[in-house]
């Protein structure tokens, strides 16, 4: 565990050298209240509760850039060790590869959950300074919306060390990590959109429904965080989540799994590797 | 003497083609062993098998009693290693490298900073970051990492490559400190003149094949190479009794007789040479280089 954690150390410390931890954060936080102040502007001061909105656009948000930024940290984790030639020297050290493994992920786990909180929160924080009232229900979806959000990212950042686990080059690791991305987040939903318009308005099976949803995290995301609650109303999610039947646990159970199988197959690939 | 690391009948098959075939050989404590060949001839390969990197195809590695490659990394504790042109993350400072480091390897931080004033790395270069590091600073910060907790066995990869030469000469005697504490060292090389004199050992591979192995003079004896004697005579024109024992000397304009000799004939022959001292006003012997030896083995593998 010691070892773990000396990576993961290890993995912070050089995220906040080379401003990969400041970049994001600042990224995040000035989209989100961009989306915050501008993206709540056509709605004006109606009934509905301003976090509930930011809740909405901030997981739109958080589907494209999530996925994007864990990509990029991790698809060069272990294939870009390699090829600089430091997981030599690091593996003639008294640590287990799955420790390496797990150290990394930890600690980019920790980047990523560190700008999504703070990058997120300027918007919360921003939203209670101008005055907005905001219910305790909202917080509380806010809270689970920056949580799952991390989740997410722990989500693309194991299929990225899948990548670079596989990858005999960092730019064919990279090149994976885009299609990977350019798969789950565009061309999944509008496949299985256009397989819904081409079924013509014949019932799909929930079964088959809930599986091809469950098959894709960041529909697992989405259901989470726009199928219940004010952001149900807000997105039209929430006729997708009833029709679906997906709870909260299942789905929380769906994004676990995304995370730890890939991750599992990395550390067994890794291992695996000669040098 | 103790044995530290031993190899019986190793070999290493990548898909088809065998980078190593049965090579055998035990290092003892307290010894510096010096690992020859050309690149590509299967050096890195051993040494990654030492440290259990990589697993061997056939037979068995050794090290500290026990295998590398399973088993726990108790042995790797005890395990000092430079790889050939080593790097580190660019961004951290060395004294931040050498800490994450010394953290893995359980060593006390305050003792590993201790290891920047004896591989000599300036004190103002140590807290900046390792990307403004010359080649041979990282080298030292290399070789700072691999003496981490004192290790029992020193595995360098060409450890001397792009180094200048006073930092060269301060390597050697850093390693003959560590021979002295019973440290076994192995060192990779290719650079064959440097190591005269400073290893115990020779082990020379070619094409993953250990084709000789022993100590500087076995391997003259092994060899058989001519000595290089030249004689300077006092007066240009004399012709001494021991000139024409049917060698063929060769003599240049300036008086000075030139002999190729084999090792068994040497002495009796400079015994003639030296009975008249007023015959001659200069001696000199030149051995064979090491560099001769190894172009003898490698000549002698071919015609085997």
């Amino acid at each position: 565990m010691t070892n773990v954690l000396t990576i993961a150390c290890k993995e912070i410390q050089e995220g906040t050298r080379n401003r990969w931890v400041l970049a994001t954060t600042l990224l995040m936080a000035a989209l989100a209240l961009t989306l915050t102040f501008l993206g709540s502007a056509p709605t004006g001061t109606v009934g509905v509760n301003r976090l509930d909105v930011v809740i909405v656009s901030l997981s739109s948000l958080t589907i494209f850039l999530v996925p994007l930024i864990a990509l990029l940290l991790s698809h060069d984790a272990i294939v870009g060790e390699m090829e600089r030639g430091t997981m030599l020297l690091l593996l003639s050290y008294p640590i287990g590869r799955r420790e390496i493994v797990f150290g990394k992920f930890l600690g980019h786990l920790a980047i990523l959950a560190f700008a999504t909180l703070f990058g997120y929160g300027v918007a919360a924080i921003a939203l209670m300074a101008t005055g907005s009232e905001i219910a305790p229900e909202s917080w509380r979806a806010f809270a689970s919306m920056i949580a799952s959000s991390i989740m997410l990212g722990a989500v693309f950042a194991a299929i990225g060390y899948l990548t670079s686990s596989l990858a005999s080059e960092r730019t064919t690791a990279g090149g994976i990590a885009i299609g990977v991305w350019l798969f789950f987040v565009l061309i999944y939903d509008m496949a299985l959109l256009g397989g819904l318009v081409a079924a013509q308005g014949q019932t799909i099976p929930t079964g088959v429904l809930n599986a091809f949803l469950l098959a894709n995290p960041t529909d697992v995301y989405r259901l989470l965080n726009l199928g219940s609650g004010g952001a149900s109303t807000l997105s039209a999610m929430g006729g997708v989540a009833e029709y679906t039947g997906l709870s909260s646990p299942v789905l929380l159970v769906a994004l676990g799994f995304w995370a730890l199988a890939p991750l599992g197959f990395a550390t067994v690939i890794f291992s695996r590797r000669e040098l | 003497m103790n044995e530290t690391v031993q190899v019986s009948g190793i070999a290493k098959r990548y898909g088809k083609s065998t980078v190593v075939r049965d090579v055998s050989f035990t290092l003892r404590a307290g010894e510096t062993v010096a690992l020859v060949g050309h690149n590509g001839a299967g050096k890195t390969t051993l040494i990654k098998l030492m440290l259990g990197l990589i697993r061997p195809t056939n037979g068995t590695v050794r090290v500290l009693g026990e295998d590398p490659a399973t088993g726990d990394f108790a042995v790797r504790q005890r395990l000092g290693y430079l790889p050939e042109s080593v790097s580190f993350n660019m961004a951290l400072s060395g004294r931040e490298t050498l800490r994450f480091y010394a953290r893995l390897k359980r060593v006390d931080a305050t003792a590993a900073q201790e290891l920047f004033e004896r591989v000599g790395l300036a004190k103002e270069a140590v807290d900046r970051p390792v990307r403004t590091y010359s080649k041979g600073m990282r080298q030292r910060l290399g070789l700072a990492q691999a003496l981490l907790g004192a290790p029992r066995i020193l595995l360098l990869d060409e450890p001397t490559s792009g180094l200048d030469p006073a930092l060269r000469r301060n390597f050697y005697d850093l390693i003959a400190e560590l021979r002295g504490k019973g440290t076994t060292v192995l060192l990779s090389s290719h650079a064959l003149t440097e190591l005269e004199g400073r290893t115990d050992r020779l082990i020379i591979i070619n094409n993953g094949v250990a084709i000789a192995d022993g100590t500087l003079d076995d391997l003259r004896r092994i060899a058989q190479l001519p000595t290089r004697i030249s004689v300077k005579l006092s007066q240009i024109d004399a012709a001494p009794k021991w000139a024409n024992g049917g060698m063929n000397w060769r003599r240049s304009v300036d008086g000075v007789l030139d002999a190729e000799i084999l090792p068994d004939r040497k002495i009796r022959l400079l015994h003639d040479i030296t009975a008249d001292a007023a015959l001659i006003s200069g001696l000199t012997i030149t051995e064979p280089t090491l560099d001769d030896l190894y172009a003898h083995f490698l000549k002698a593998q071919v015609t085997k």
